[in-house]
C-alpha cells in the first residue's frame, strides 16, 4: 500500500478560502487534525539529545504520540519524509501585542492595545485579538508557533493571553485565555516605564501630591480591595445569612492575581524599576514575572535570590548608556544564563517585528549563551515561565505538536521553514507576502 | 543623568586620560577626542589563511590578503609577508568587504528642516558628530561605510554625506573621499505628515499645516522646483555664454542656494536619493525624471518597488530597502520580504539599509534573510550590503568587494557572516584597525579602572544632601539616581 501521503494536498490552499479579506490580511486556513508522521528527519527535541535521523508521530488528540529514532509508524499515518530536514518545537513569543494593533502609525482605528484609563484589570487581550492579522500568518512561518499578547498603557494594563498562531477564531486559538496581569509601576523618577517592548501609553509618575495616594500606594489598595472583597465572597459563599456582596468587575479580576493563580507581568527595565517591581510584588504576595528586564543582568544575584524570571526584550537594543560596551545586551542573555536566572528571550516587538525572534536568539548565541540555551530560551523556557511548561516548548510525547520543520537550523535567517504543525494541525505556509510575491514575481 | 556627570562618562568612554580636568564640558569631548588619535599611516598586514567572501569574485578558501597603505595589495595563496608587517592568522574565519549601509541617519545631529517644502540648500555634512558611540557599535558589526541622508520630513531635503566609521577621527577625516555629492527627496506619508502634524488631536493644539499634505501636492512640488531650477540653470548658462563672447558690462544671476543642488541634479553632478514606499509614487518621480531628464540614483526604502520593478530597471535606478519590515504605517503594509528578490531578478541593483542605528550592525542578518525569502545566493545576498551599495553611491571602484587596488575596507569574521551565530573579530578602513574584538575585550578592563576613578574624584561626588560644596556644573534638576 503506498501510504505515502499527498503532501500538495495537505498544504493547499486553493480550496481554503482566505479568512480575512480586511485590510488585506490573509492567513489560510490549518488543515484538519490527523496522525501525521514525519520521518527520517533530523530532530532537536531541546528536551534531550538531537535525534540524527528519527521520527516523529502526531496523533489526532493534536498531541505528540511518539518522537525517537526507532518509532512504529501507524497504519493510516499521513507522511512527512524529512530528509534533510530538521525538526524543532515551535517558539513563543512572550511579549508581543499581536492581533491587537494591526497598523500602529497613521491607522489609529486598527489599534486596539491600550484602554483609556489607569485600572483595567478587567481589561482581556482575549477580547481584542484579531485571529485574522496579517502579522499572524507572517510570524508563524518562521517558526513562532504561539505568543503571548498583551494590552498596555495605564497602571494596570489588563490582562494578557496566550494564543496559538493558527486558528479560525480566538477561543479556539487560546492556549491561556487570561495568562498575566500587566502592571506598569510609575517610575520613581517619573520618567518612562513600559520597556517591555517600546510600547504602550506614557506613564503615570510616581511623584506623591501632598495629601494624595502616590499612584503605586493607589494600585497597592486596589489590590487590597480584591483580597478583602474575595474574603468577602468566600465568607457568603459558607454562610448565606451574611449580607450578599456587590458584584464588582475589576475586583473580581484582580482575584486571580492576589490569589497568586495568575502572574502579575511587571514592564520594568532598569534595576531600580525591577526591584521596585519584586519589592511590590512581595509586599502584595503577587507572582510577578519581569517583561523587558534590560539590567536583569546587573542584578543577578537579586533575581535568583527572589526566584523571579525574566523576559527579557534587550538583546537587540542598542546599549542604553554610552560607556555601555558595544554588546552590552547582544551578551546579557549569557550573562542570565550563567547566573542562573530564569528567563526566555522574547524580541518585545509589539507587532510585525516579531519574526526577528529566532535571530535575536542567534545574536545572544553568537555573545556567548550556548546554541543549546538559546534554543530554550524561545522555546522551553518562556513555556515554563507561563505556566506551559508541561504542554509546549519540546518535542516529548504528550506535549502539544507545535513544530517546525525547515531545510536547517531554525534560528538561523537563512533556513527555510517546509512544514509548519500548530495545534497537531498542519498549516499551509502562504502569507500576505507570499501571495504579493506570486501576484508580482512575473511580471514583465 | 546631570550633565557633569555624563561628560565624564564620555570621557571615559572615548579611553581619554583624566589627568588633566576630570570634568569636560560635552561640546568639548569631541575635540578632545579628536585630539587623542594618530593619523600615522598603518604598517602592512597580512591576512593569513581565511575562506574570502570577494563578492564580486566569488569565495576563495584558504587565502591570504595583504593590506599595503590603505589599499588591498595582494590576495592569494600563501603570499609573502612584508617586512614589518602584523600577521593575523585567520584559519577557519571568514573575511568580507566592509558594510555598506546606504541609508543612515548615525552621528547627525540634525535630521529634518522640515520646515519648508524645499531645503535643498542644508547639508548634513555640517551637522555631522563623530562621537556619537553608535560609530563603534556599528563597526562591530562589520559596518564601515554609511550614506547619512537628512530625514523625510519634506518633499526635497537636505544634501547627503557618504561617510567612512573612521571612529575617532575628525568629521571631516571620515567623508568618503570622491563620492558623487547627493541629495534627498522625499514622497508618500512622511511627506503628507499624516501621522504627526495634519493629524487633529482634541484637547491639543494643532500644529501647523504645510503644503504639500497628498501625494498630489508632492508631485506639483517638485515640477515647481525643477522649474525654478531649470530657469535658473538657463540663466547662468546664457551668462555664461556672454560672459564667454566677452560682453560688457554683464550682471550675474542672484546666486540661490536653494536651486543650486537641483541645477546639479539637472547636470548629472549630484545623485538623487529618494525615499518612497508606494509604487504609484516612485513611478511619479521616474516619470517627472524623464520629463525633466534628470536620473534617479536610487529609490530609498522603495517597498513597493516588486510592483514596478521593470520600470525601476528600465530607469537604471537602485532600490534601496529593508529586508523584511512592513506592516508600520499603511504604505508599508504591502511591503514584502521578496522585495529585493523580485528587484534583482529584473535587473534592479538593490540593496538593503538599516535606516536605524541598532540595525546597522546587524545587516548581515538583514542580508541573510533574502535567502529565505527568494532565494537569493550567498554572493547575491552579500551584495545587498556591500558591492550593490557603492555602486548606489558611485565609490564601486573604490569599495563593496576584495579586489586588489581597492581600498583596504575589510571585515574578518569568526565565522560565515551569514549566520547569525557569527560575530565580527576585526574591522579595518583604510587598512586600519577601527574595531578588534580581542582589543576591546582587553580595553573594558582599563575603562573600568579609570571610570571608578573619576567617580571617586571630588568635583564628580553628588552634593551633599542639604546642599553646601559638590558637583559644579548645572542644578541637578533630578534627585541623585543609581542608574536609568
Amino acid at each position: 500500500m503506498n501510504r505515502t501521503f499527498c503532501l500538495a494536498a495537505l498544504f493547499a490552499t486553493a480550496a481554503v478560502p482566505p479568512l480575512s479579506a480586511q485590510l488585506g490580511s490573509y492567513n489560510p486556513a490549518p488543515g484538519a487534525r490527523g496522525v501525521y508522521v514525519i520521518r527520517n528527519a533530523h530532530i532537536v527535541p531541546v528536551a534531550g539529545p538531537e535525534i540524527a535521523n528519527g521520527t516523529i508521530v502526531i496523533g489526532v488528540d493534536g498531541k505528540i504520540a511518539a518522537v525517537g529514532a526507532n518509532v512504529a509508524v501507524p497504519a493510516d499515518a499521513k507522511i512527512i519524509d524529512g530528509t534533510g530536514l530538521s525538526v524543532f518545537p515551535g517558539m513563543m513569543e512572550a511579549g508581543t501585542a499581536i492581533g491587537l494593533a494591526e497598523i500602529t502609525e497613521g491607522a489609529n482605528a486598527t489599534v486596539d492595545d491600550a484602554e483609556v484609563g489607569r485600572f483595567n484589570p478587567n481589561v482581556q487581550a482575549f477580547f481584542g485579538i484579531d485571529p485574522h492579522s496579517a502579522h499572524i500568518g507572517v510570524s508563524r512561518v518562521v517558526g513562532i508557533t504561539h505568543v503571548m499578547s498583551r494590552p498596555s498603557g495605564g497602571l494596570i494594563s489588563g490582562q494578557a493571553a496566550i494564543i496559538n498562531m493558527a486558528g479560525y477564531t480566538v477561543p479556539e486559538m487560546a492556549l491561556v485565555p487570561r495568562a498575566g496581569m500587566v502592571f506598569n509601576l510609575p517610575s520613581a523618577r517619573g520618567g518612562g516605564r513600559g520597556q517591555g517592548g517600546g510600547f504602550g501609553a506614557p506613564a503615570a509618575t510616581a511623584a506623591a501630591t501632598p495629601g494624595r495616594m502616590t499612584p503605586t500606594d493607589s494600585i497597592k489598595q486596589l489590590l487590597r480591595d480584591a483580597e478583602v472583597y474575595g474574603k468577602t465572597l468566600d465568607a457568603y459563599a459558607k454562610d448565606k445569612t451574611l449580607p450578599r456582596p456587590k458584584s464588582d468587575l475589576v475586583l473580581a479580576s484582580l482575584l486571580p492575581v492576589v490569589r497568586g493563580e495568575m502572574p502579575a507581568l511587571f514592564n520594568a527595565a532598569t534595576s531600580a524599576e525591577i526591584k521596585e517591581a519584586v519589592a511590590f510584588a512581595e509586599e502584595m504576595k503577587i507572582k510577578p514575572i519581569i517583561i523587558g528586564g534590560r539590567d536583569a543582568p546587573k542584578i543577578t544575584d537579586f533575581l535568583k535570590q527572589h526566584d523571579v524570571p525574566v523576559l527579557f526584550s534587550a538583546t537587540m537594543d542598542l546599549p542604553s548608556r554610552e560607556d555601555d560596551p558595544y554588546d552590552a545586551n547582544y551578551s546579557a542573555p549569557a550573562k542570565l544564563a550563567a547566573a542562573g536566572v530564569r528567563f526566555a528571550i522574547i524580541s518585545g516587538e509589539p507587532n510585525p517585528d516579531i519574526r526577528n525572534l529566532p535571530y535575536v536568539a542567534g545574536m545572544a548565541a553568537s555573545f556567548g549563551l550556548s546554541k543549546a540555551d538559546a534554543l530554550k530560551a524561545v522555546t522551553l523556557w518562556p513555556a515554563q515561565i507561563t505556566g506551559l511548561g508541561d504542554k509546549l516548548g519540546t518535542i516529548e510525547v504528550g506535549k502539544i505538536a507545535n513544530l517546525v520543520v525547515l531545510n536547517g537550523d531554525m534560528l538561523e535567517a537563512r533556513s527555510d521553514t517546509k512544514y509548519l504543525f500548530i495545534d497537531g494541525r498542519p498549516v499551509p505556509l502562504e502569507t500576505k507576502h507570499t501571495q504579493l510575491y506570486d501576484t508580482f514575481k512575473n511580471r514583465p | 543623568m546631570n550633565s557633569a556627570l555624563f561628560a565624564v562618562l564620555a570621557l571615559a568612554t572615548a579611553g581619554v586620560a583624566s589627568s588633566a580636568t576630570p570634568i569636560l564640558r560635552v561640546g568639548e569631548n569631541r575635540a578632545a577626542q579628536a585630539r587623542r588619535l594618530p593619523a600615522a599611516a598603518p604598517g602592512p598586514v597580512l591576512i593569513r589563511n581565511a575562506t574570502v567572501l570577494t563578492v564580486t569574485k566569488g569565495t576563495l578558501p584558504n587565502t591570504d590578503v595583504l593590506l599595503v597603505n590603505g589599499k588591498i595589495a595582494q590576495i592569494g595563496k600563501n603570499l609573502t609577508a612584508p617586512a614589518n608587517a602584523t600577521i593575523i592568522d585567520a584559519t577557519g574565519k571568514f573575511v568580507m568587504p566592509g558594510i555598506i549601509d546606504p541609508h543612515s541617519h548615525m552621528m547627525i545631529d540634525a535630521l529634518n528642516e522640515g520646515t519648508l517644502s524645499v531645503t535643498s540648500m542644508v547639508r548634513i555634512r555640517d551637522v555631522l558628530n563623530p562621537t556619537a558611540p553608535n560609530i563603534y557599535r556599528a563597526l562591530a558589526g562589520g559596518t564601515t561605510t554609511l550614506n547619512l541622508l537628512h530625514g523625510s520630513a519634506n518633499t526635497i531635503g537636505g544634501q547627503n554625506t557618504v561617510v567612512k566609521l573612521k571612529w575617532g577621527r575628525t568629521g571631516e577625516e571620515m567623508v568618503f573621499p570622491g563620492a558623487l555629492p547627493g541629495i534627498k527627496f522625499a514622497l508618500g506619508e512622511n511627506v503628507t505628515r499624516k501621522n504627526s502634524a495634519n493629524v487633529v488631536v482634541v484637547g491639543q493644539p494643532q500644529a501647523a499645516r504645510r503644503y504639500p499634505t497628498t501625494r498630489m501636492g508632492q508631485e506639483e512640488v517638485l515640477r515647481d522646483a525643477f522649474t525654478r531650477a531649470r530657469d535658473y540653470k538657463a540663466d547662468w548658462d546664457e551668462y555664461r555664454a556672454r560672459v564667454a563672447k566677452k560682453e560688457p558690462n554683464l550682471v550675474a544671476p542672484r546666486r540661490d542656494l536653494e536651486l543650486e543642488p537641483l541645477v546639479e541634479v539637472l547636470e548629472g553632478k549630484r545623485l538623487v536619493h529618494a525615499h518612497s514606499y508606494r509604487a504609484d509614487e516612485m513611478l511619479m518621480l521616474l516619470e517627472l525624471s524623464d520629463e525633466f531628464k534628470f536620473h534617479v540614483q536610487t529609490l530609498q526604502h522603495g517597498l513597493e518597488g516588486y510592483k514596478i520593478a521593470s520600470e525601476i530597471a528600465k530607469h537604471g535606478t537602485g532600490l534601496s530597502t529593508f529586508a523584511d519590515m512592513w506592516g508600520y504605517k499603511i504604505e508599508a503594509y504591502d511591503a514584502i520580504p521578496y522585495n529585493v528578490a523580485i528587484a534583482m531578478r529584473h535587473g534592479v541593483v538593490t540593496t538593503i539599509n538599516s535606516d536605524d542605528d541598532g540595525r546597522a550592525r546587524r545587516l548581515n542578518i538583514d542580508a541573510a534573510k533574502l535567502i529565505r525569502y527568494g532565494g537569493l545566493t550567498d554572493d547575491e545576498a552579500l551584495k545587498t550590503i556591500t558591492y550593490n551599495g557603492a555602486v548606489q553611491l558611485g565609490i564601486q571602484d573604490k569599495v563593496g568587494s576584495i579586489e586588489v587596488g581597492k581600498d583596504a575596507d575589510v571585515v574578518i569574521w569568526n565565522g560565515h557572516p551569514l549566520s547569525v551565530y557569527s560575530s565580527v573579530e576585526t574591522t579595518f578602513i583604510d587598512g586600519e584597525i577601527f574595531f578588534d574584538k580581542a582589543k576591546d575585550k582587553a580595553m573594558r578592563e582599563a575603562l573600568a579602572l579609570e571610570r571608578a576613578e573619576l567617580e571617586k574624584a571630588e568635583p564628580n561626588q553628588l552634593p551633599a544632601r542639604g546642599g553646601g560644596p559638590g558637583r559644579t556644573g548645572p542644578p541637578a534638576t533630578t534627585p541623585p539616581q543609581e542608574d536609568r
